[in-house]
């Protein structure tokens, strides 16, 4: 009733090829933005923003960019977390030897020498398919830390490895406050996440959903596999080298390379496999699924011991937090293992027959 | 000389350890064809589970059969919880359950047994053998014989089960073609089943191995991570391949490690299997013993 | 979006309960009861807990009652800045937070300044933290990695009959691979510049399951002492290859992070005669820790799982973290009034006033427990001692008591890079003369 495109006519290319071609959608999702870049930071208090949103969107941003890997091109990565540290410690360099750089270029400039690294590391694509080719990205994920690590002029020689992250200013603004720093990764998210999905739509995201169905026929019909898989590689690094950045300067002000352990590899996997391989919204979705799912678990369960005085000890549900989640993570993956995204793109075919049976 | 052999010799005999991790790993890629991330957990679990019984004051000789079942049960109920509802799933999904899987694991092997760090008397020193320290001045340690001997059997007779009983080869063909088993009548559930038990058993032994090598501590987890390029280089779906990959992989770990870690500040030994297992590849894209992939257009 | 909404609604109504209690002293407490470290941490906060349930059952600090909420970081810097967030305004708001992990506390410190909340990095952290007027709101109590690093070679020349019979000697050093392994080895290049002994540094990558290659290199090279400045499995499996190879075992030396039961006991023999550096006593042999027993877990409210952890290491750790807090309080309100709830910035007054001599320990209860501790605006770690001890096999002994190095080197070391760091973030020092 609410979501029939009955009367929706398009009366141009244009109209045709836009990214919600539905009245409905669009609204939603210009409401959606409104509501993130206006209404939000006056509503959120500092927990909220400083602990939840900034993080999630910059895991989103990072989802994406291995989405864009493993869900367009079907290239299989577990070194997410290696190519954000590459973008973190890059952009440092960048502020730290470049006198009067701006920051968001230092930004890009991390992004860009991800990128460089991840062409390096995605050669083995070439030649490597499939499960196997986790080794290669596994590779990179242990090489860099390593590097990082050892090599002291990285991280100016500071006696532990660690990095403090230079002030966010720009054209005179200081962005020290939780409030900003959030419009700012917002701002840089949504502006990458338009850009991705414009990418997945046009020339380049079809050549690489023909490489993910099925490499050797896309060659056949005369895709260059070589610039379509480095391409991938390139991106996706750009978008996690972007992302490591924002997380070392927007979120926690002081990164040791620990930080950026296989471990978060790990949960950036998780959030594009829950929230739907191949899809912008899924990247989201996920990320929204393990920043918040945690917390939410941690303070239910709490407030049930709390409340209905059950006494359980501290380390038995720090225990069941991490039981529950492994199993939410079979569940979802059993009810719906093309992820979050299919879950609501049924929803939205549900709901254009609503109130109606079919 | 001598010293070149010493750490060619601990080298193998720490791959050695690597490939009975991997072993978990073989069997159930090469029965169910998922990756099963939860080995490492099932390892941990296992050994937790012996010197928990141990602990309440069962003796040795019944804590391993009580363990074993532990394990078997432990199996069954995943493959009937998690993998059955997700068959014909594409790998990555069946991959991302497995780790979903070790999570769930790990928690409840802490929740039920504790976090306490405990540790593990096979009765067997960690020792060098005096004789060959004697003879040659090379430390080689009695435990690490041991084991290897323990992996050595454990290969053989896996190796004999799957080519000579009916219930090997009916694995080998479920691995094949789910489909095709099915249709000429082999027990697709049952044969899971079996896997897994027998996955859970072949983690008990390398549970106990480990956990008497570096105590039962939650890291026991993280041997998964060692034995990935172990598979890569021997193949995944291939037993004699987990053994020769790990000794190769120990070896060249630890060869690299004295001889070129010193030159760029040491510390290699991290990514450095990972890299020569993926230099393998490009000239081997299945490992040493692995199925070759065939791709039809 | 709604189901933020709801989120939200819960969030706040829970908030709103727990902020109506103000005559607590309210603490996060970021634990880690999961994961690789989940044996230590338990025993830790264990400590701590338990200490603080003492003191609310004797009448709280001068009437007013400690109150503490938990949080599972599982030792994620993330995870760790997410609780510290979340719980940070709940019950009238936190005093004073200590997370027990680098990486968590290297996430909060630009946080703590400026939500003006003191986090303490008891016996761990950032070195150059002691250095108060650049890092008002950090304390690295106790003893820092630098001065525990002098610490040992003062330990190791103290065995040699003098520090210039160091000279000439070889100092292996096997490490952690990450950011707690590498914070030592400024002092230790520094010291072996000036006492002449040669260092050899071995990493070890995390975890460290297999350390063959690390123990044959210094089978090869021989050297006179090897200094362990390992955590977690890496430090049993230490253990266990040095004695593989032959390595013996009274040249080694372990950091405190490698001196636990945890780490020794699933070494079995190969930990024997094991000396290892520690900033705390263990044992039970201590009147709080008897009153503990009787008391609170008389009363079945002790917080170990496993009772017989009581005495342990780790346990003490968290023991003495739980007496420093308290005394902090109790020097606060000295100042600002007996029987108040301490606001954040008199708590980081009293952190920062601390004179915890031999006298008041015993008056605590705990003499000898931990070395004295005098803290100062400048100076936010207050001691720089350590004391040795050796595992016999069923418990830690005392082979040298608390002692200290070049604790002279290190302050300069610890002010030039607290100086370079404050150039970096263009942060004005405080003038320590000026404040009371």
């Amino acid at each position: 009733m609410l979501y029939r495109e009955a009367g929706q006519f398009k009366v141009s290319y244009a109209k045709d090829q836009q990214i919600f071609p539905i009245r409905q959608d669009r609204i939603a999702v210009l409401a959606l933005v409104a509501v993130a870049f206006l209404v939000v930071p006056f509503v959120g208090n500092q927990y909220w923003l400083s602990a939840i949103f900034i993080p999630f969107l910059i895991f989103s941003l990072a989802a994406l960019g291995l989405n864009i890997l493993t869900g367009y091109a079907g290239q299989l990565s577990l070194g997410t977390a290696a190519f954000m540290a590459v973008g973190a410690f890059a952009s440092y360099n960048f502020m730290l030897r470049v006198p009067g750089m701006p920051i968001l270029l230092a930004f890009a400039g991390g992004g860009t020498v991800a990128a460089l690294v991840g062409i390096l590391f995605g050669l083995p694509s070439l030649r490597i398919r499939g499960f196997y080719l986790v080794v290669a990205t596994l590779a990179a994920q242990f090489f860099i830390l390593w590097f990082l690590t050892k090599v002291g002029w990285i991280t100016n020689y500071s006696s532990s490895g660690v990095i403090t992250a230079q002030q966010i200013v720009i054209l005179g603004y200081v962005f020290d406050t939780a409030t900003s720093k959030y419009l700012l990764v917002l701002g840089i998210v949504a502006v990458m996440a338009l850009a991705a999905k414009n990418m997945a739509r046009g020339n380049v995201g079809r050549s690489w959903m023909a490489v993910r169905d099925m490499d050797v026929a896309a060659e056949v019909i005369g895709i260059r596999l070589m610039r379509a898989k480095l391409l991938a590689f390139a991106v996706s690094s750009f978008y996690c080298g972007v992302a490591g950045a924002l997380f070392a300067y927007a979120y926690l002000g002081t990164v040791e390379p620990e930080a950026f352990s296989l471990d978060l590899s790990f949960r950036i996997l998780f959030m594009v496999i829950l929230g739907g391989v191949g899809t912008v919204l899924g990247s989201f979705l996920g990320a929204a699924f393990v920043t918040l799912v945690p917390v939410l678990l941690s303070v239910t369960v709490r407030f049930l011991d709390s409340n209905l005085n059950l006494h359980i000890a501290e380390s038995a549900i720090s225990n069941l937090e991490l039981m529950v989640f492994g199993s939410l993570i079979i569940f979802f993956l059993i009810v719906e293992p093309h992820g979050l995204a299919r879950l609501w793109q049924i929803a939205k075919e549900k709901l254009r027959l609503w109130p109606f049976p079919h | 000389m001598s010293f070149f052999f010493e750490v060619l010799i601990g080298g193998l005999l720490s791959g050695v350890m690597y490939s009975l991790v991997a072993l978990g790993f073989v069997l159930i890629y090469k029965a169910s064809g998922v990756f099963n991330f939860a080995q490492g957990a099932m390892v941990f679990f296992a050994a937790l589970t012996y010197v928990g019984l141990l602990e309440h004051g069962l003796s040795p000789w019944l804590s391993i059969p009580a363990t074993l079942v532990v394990m078997i049960v432990l199996g069954l109920v995943t493959e009937r919880v998690v993998l059955r509802p997700l068959v014909n799933q594409p790998q990555i999904t069946l991959f991302m359950a497995t780790i979903g899987l070790a999570f769930f694991i790990e928690g409840l092997a802490q929740l039920v047994w504790g976090a306490n760090v405990r540790g593990l008397e096979l009765g067997l020193q960690d020792e060098p053998m005096q004789w060959l320290t004697d003879t040659t001045g090379m430390n080689v340690s009695k435990f690490d014989l041991v084991a290897a001997g323990v992996a050595a059997l454990l290969v053989t007779a896996l190796a004999l089960f799957f080519s000579r009983t009916r219930i090997g080869r009916a694995l080998r063909a479920v691995a094949d073609d789910h489909q095709a088993a099915l249709a000429v009548g082999i027990p697709l559930q049952q044969i899971w089943a079996i896997v897994w038990a027998v996955a859970g058993a072949v983690a008990l032994v390398a549970g106990l191995l480990w956990g008497a090598r570096n105590g039962v501590q939650f890291a026991l987890t993280f041997v998964a991570l060692k034995a990935l390029p172990v598979l890569i280089l021997g193949g995944f779906d291939s037993i004699p391949g987990a053994i020769v990959g790990g000794l190769i992989i120990g070896a060249s770990e630890k060869l690299a490690e004295v001889y070129l870690g010193p030159f760029v500040g040491g510390g290699i030994e991290g990514w450095f299997s990972y890299v020569f297992a993926l230099t393998f590849l490009l000239f081997r894209p299945e490992g040493l013993f692995g199925e070759k992939h065939i791709d039809r257009v | 979006m709604k189901a933020i909404k709801t989120v939200l609604l819960g969030i706040a109504l829970f908030a709103a309960t727990a902020a109506a209690a103000q005559t607590e002293q309210y603490m996060p407490v970021l634990s880690y009861r999961v994961g690789p470290s989940a044996a230590g941490g338990s025993g830790y906060y264990g400590g701590a807990i338990d200490y603080w349930t003492l003191v609310n059952m004797t009448g709280g600090i001068n009437g007013v009652k400690l109150k503490w909420e938990e949080c599972e970081t599982e030792y994620n810097a993330s995870k760790g800045v997410e609780c510290y967030e979340r719980l940070k305004k709940n019950s009238g708001g936190a005093s004073t937070v200590e997370p027990l992990s680098t990486g968590i506390a290297y996430g909060l410190f630009d946080r703590v300044a400026q939500d003006k909340i003191p986090m303490s990095t008891f016996g761990y952290g950032l070195a150059s933290s002691a250095d108060g007027r650049v890092y008002p709101w950090v304390f690295p109590l106790g003893t820092t990695y630098w001065d525990q690093m002098a610490a040992m070679i003062a330990y190791l020349g103290q065995k040699e009959g003098g520090l210039d019979k160091l000279k000439g000697k070889k100092i292996a050093f096997l490490y952690h691979e990450s950011a707690f392994g590498k914070e030592p080895i400024p002092v230790l290049d520094a010291l072996s510049a000036k006492l002449g002994f040669e260092t050899l540094k071995i990493p070890v990558p995390v975890p460290g399951q297999t350390q063959e290659s690390q123990w044959l290199q210094i089978r090869q090279a021989k050297p006179d002492y090897v200094i362990m400045w390992t955590y977690g499995v890496m430090s049993t499996v230490a253990l266990k290859t040095a004695a593989k190879t032959g390595y013996p075992r009274e040249k080694l030396l372990g950091v405190w992070w490698a001196g636990s039961e945890e780490d020794v006991i699933p070494a079995g023999d190969a930990s024997k005669g094991y000396v290892s550096a520690a900033f705390s006593a263990s044992g039970t042999n201590f009147p709080v820790v008897q009153d503990i027993k009787s008391k609170v877990y008389g009363a079945k409210k002790g917080n170990l799982e496993d009772p017989t952890r009581l005495g342990n290491v780790m346990y003490m750790r968290g023991l003495s973290y739980g007496i420093i807090v308290v005394e902090a309080l109790r020097v606060a309100q000295a100042k600002y009034g007996k029987g108040k709830v301490m606001t954040p910035e008199q708590l980081r007054w009293g952190f920062e006033h601390l004179n915890l001599n031999e006298a008041r320990l015993k008056e605590l209860g705990a003499p000898g427990l931990f070395p004295p501790i005098k803290t100062s605006c400048a100076d936010h770690e207050g001691s720089g001692m350590v004391k040795f001890q050796v595992w016999d096999g069923t418990g830690f002994k005392q082979v040298a008591p608390f002692m200290a190095g070049d604790r002279e080197m290190v302050r300069k070391m610890v002010e030039e890079t607290a100086a370079k760091y404050a150039a970096e973030k263009k942060i004005t020092p405080r003038d320590c003369s000026k404040e009371m």
